[in-house]
């Protein structure tokens, strides 16, 4: 197929994640009495981050292998 | 509740790439094979994330923890006995049919493999149930919306008036789904429900997280949980003994075999997910690599409803009660109660409080969620909509233009044209589901009735499906004979019982009282395997009595003319069956430890 899911699926967690994280650096920790006072914005976010990074690089390798 | 801006950013990202996958799939859909079967042409893992996200609608995220708020972790059973050896089975022994056959759908094969009109049968009856079910969740969402005022805020700012927002929401989700499965069909449609698939988990695995870590860990859950919540198998010895009201043997038979063979094994919304495989043995695979996540959801959805009911109810009124209504306390942790149309609690003939368990997990995600994964959640919820209705609406086209219309309006077109129908069928599928959800907000009975027939009918369909793969004697007549028999079964199952405390009507005993059941549950599980039973008895013996059809023209329809698909080349864990069994101990595993 033209299209591989890992791109997008990458590009978006990508996006989410660094919303987060930098949300997480900016709003006001009172918001965070909910979560047991975790800053749980830049926690999660970090690993949405980290999640789409990886699925973006895998979807990019399995692109070069094929049109080597 | 109102949202702030990052949760609508969220949203909105969510949205351009939900349909940006729609724009980009399109540039490659051409044939109607592209379309409806997204070329053949996807790795399983694609596939088998798509085959549990469809099934995974939002009825399912909200059911499962409302069920698991009301009866505790047995709602497990649901997954574990409801879901996986059903999942292993058409993997390992049906796919090869399925696939192999080179049918275009699910009624497709029983037209190559029995006659017409059992095809017919099953075509009309599935392209209805589809278009009614999307509805159907389309109505719960648009309701869930307006219940949590989610969108007052913007439509005050547009100045509309608030009732609005069951329009807007309706709308909204109509357009959508349509937008990208109008577009890119199947693939789009799978693409959409991988993605959907990772958001639900994304959105959903803080929420427990936190829910447990405030609650002290799984041993802290226990402590806090009313009795019998914590374990799935115990007092399952006799329907008096558990929460659900339903024995060992009629959840095994009814749900386990019956119920759940029949629709993870039959129904193309799921198997239309693994056709779409490149190959047949990641067909074969599909549902056995969405086993594994289903396996663990229990965690994800039911977890939640389980923590709503062991969280200490709050003093002041939770902000999604209407009104300052004094409400007697019950067991129910952050589970509001029922209101009625005034604002008042519902309550039942004993005076007792009813709560609303729908709303568990919209309560949990208020109570742990701060902006950001708040709207992270919200969007996993949305998301898990969309999946399940543009399952919906994906198997519904094809049903609709392979089996209706390309075999009785309009036989030999080009596939330029079947292609036009799918996409003119996605339009007024949807359509037809707007008014299908209409209908649900005017007639509450008629849906509810409607339901009920379509049980009827879908309950005996797995005796059909298991007597023409694995018999080859079974006759089109037969077939055609049995299912209609197991639905007139099932009927009549159901207007001779009644569940112990309701009234005689949609819930049963409309043809007078012969038997009643301990709950609701209990009753829906011996109508189906009374009707499959019927069905079973009906078709072998109607076919022995009538002519089979020539064996060289059942090859690679039928389990013993079939030859075995060659799999040496493939390494352990590409092949079916031991993949199947390590599927099965980890859910035996799984059934031990939370017994």
């Amino acid at each position: 197929m033209g299209l591989d899911i890992r791109l997008p699926i990458g590009l978006m967690f990508g996006v989410l994640g660094a919303m987060l994280v930098a949300y997480g650096l900016v709003a006001d920790p009172a918001i965070y009495q909910r979560s047991l006072g975790l800053n749980v914005n830049f926690g999660w976010g970090l690993a949405l981050l980290a999640f789409g990074g990886a699925m973006f690089h895998f979807g990019r390798r399995a692109g070069k292998a094929r049109t080597a | 509740m109102t949202l702030s801006a990052i949760d609508w950013a969220i949203m909105l990202v969510y949205l351009v790439f939900v349909l940006g996958i729609g724009v980009v799939v399109k540039r490659h859909t051409r044939s109607s094979e592209d379309f409806f079967l997204a070329g053949r042409a996807l790795p399983a893992w694609v596939c088998g994330l798509a085959f549990i996200s469809a099934n995974l609608g939002a009825q399912e995220v909200i059911g499962m923890a409302a069920s698991g708020a009301k009866y505790g972790i047995a709602t497990s059973h649901f997954y574990w006995v409801g879901a996986i050896p059903a999942m292993v089975f058409v993997g390992v022994f049906m796919m090869p049919f399925y696939y192999g056959s080179r049918a275009r759908s699910v009624p497709e094969y029983l037209r190559l493999r029995f006659d017409e009109k059992t095809r017919a049968l099953n075509a009309v009856s599935f392209a209805v149930m589809t278009v009614f079910s999307s509805g159907v969740s389309m109505y719960a969402m648009a309701k869930l919306l307006q219940t949590l005022k989610l969108l007052d805020a913007p439509l005050a700012a547009l100045g509309l008036p608030a009732a609005w927002a069951f329009h807007l929401s309706i709308l909204a989700s109509a357009c959508i789904v349509l937008a990208y499965t109008f577009l890119g069909g199947l693939t789009s449609a799978i693409y959409n429900e991988v993605l959907q698939f990772f958001l639900i988990v994304a959105g959903f695995l803080p929420l427990v997280l936190l829910g447990l870590a405030d609650v002290g860990g799984w041993s802290g859950l226990k402590a806090r949980l009313p009795d019998g919540f914590a374990h799935s198998w115990q007092g399952m010895g006799s329907a008096s003994t558990n929460p659900m009201g339903v024995e060992w043997f009629g959840m095994v038979m009814g749900l386990g075999f019956v119920l759940s063979f029949g629709y993870w094994c039959t129904d193309f919304l799921v198997v239309q997910r693994a056709m779409a495989a490149h190959s047949i043995s990641a067909a074969r695979r599909t549902p056995l690599i969405a086993a594994l996540p289903k396996m663990v959801f229990p965690f994800l959805v039911i977890l939640p409803g389980l923590i709503a009911v062991a969280l200490p109810a709050p003093s002041a009124p939770p902000t999604l009660q209407a009104g300052d209504v004094a409400t007697p306390r019950v067991q129910s942790g952050i589970v509001p109660p029922k209101l009625d149309e005034s604002g008042r609690p519902v309550v039942d003939k004993n005076g007792k409080v009813q709560l609303d368990y729908d709303l568990a997990i919209p309560q949990m995600l208020l109570h742990y969620l701060p902006p950001g994964l708040l709207g992270l959640g919200l969007t996993a919820l949305l998301a898990s909509f969309m999946s399940g209705m543009a399952g919906n609406v994906t198997a519904f086209n094809t049903v609709w233009t392979y089996d209706i219309y390309q075999s009785y309006i309009r036989p030999q077109a080009s596939d330029e044209h079947y292609l036009w129908m799918g996409r003119m069928a996605t339009v007024f599928g949807i359509g037809l589901s707007v008014l299908a959800a209409y209908v649900a907000t005017r007639f509450n009975n008629i849906m509810d009735m409607l339901q009920l027939v379509f049980a009827f009918v879908n309950a005996p369909v797995f005796a059909t499906f298991l007597l023409g793969m694995f018999w080859k004697r079974a006759t089109g007549h037969g077939a055609f004979t049995g299912l209609v028999a197991g639905t007139v079964a099932a009927a009549l199952h159901h207007g001779l019982t009644l569940p112990s405390g309701a009234e005689a009507g949609v819930k049963g005993g409309w043809l007078g009282m012969v038997e009643s059941y301990p709950s609701e549950m209990a009753q829906n599980f011996w109508t189906a395997i009374l009707a499959w039973s019927v069905c079973f008895a009906v078709t072998i013996a109607v076919s022995l009595i009538t002519a089979p059809r020539a064996e060289s023209e059942l090859v690679g329809l039928v389990y013993s003319l079939t030859q075995r698909p060659a799999e040496d080349d493939l390494p352990w864990f590409e092949r079916p069956a031991p993949l199947g069994g390590i599927v099965l101990a980890l859910t035996l595993v799984l059934n031990v430890v939370f017994w």
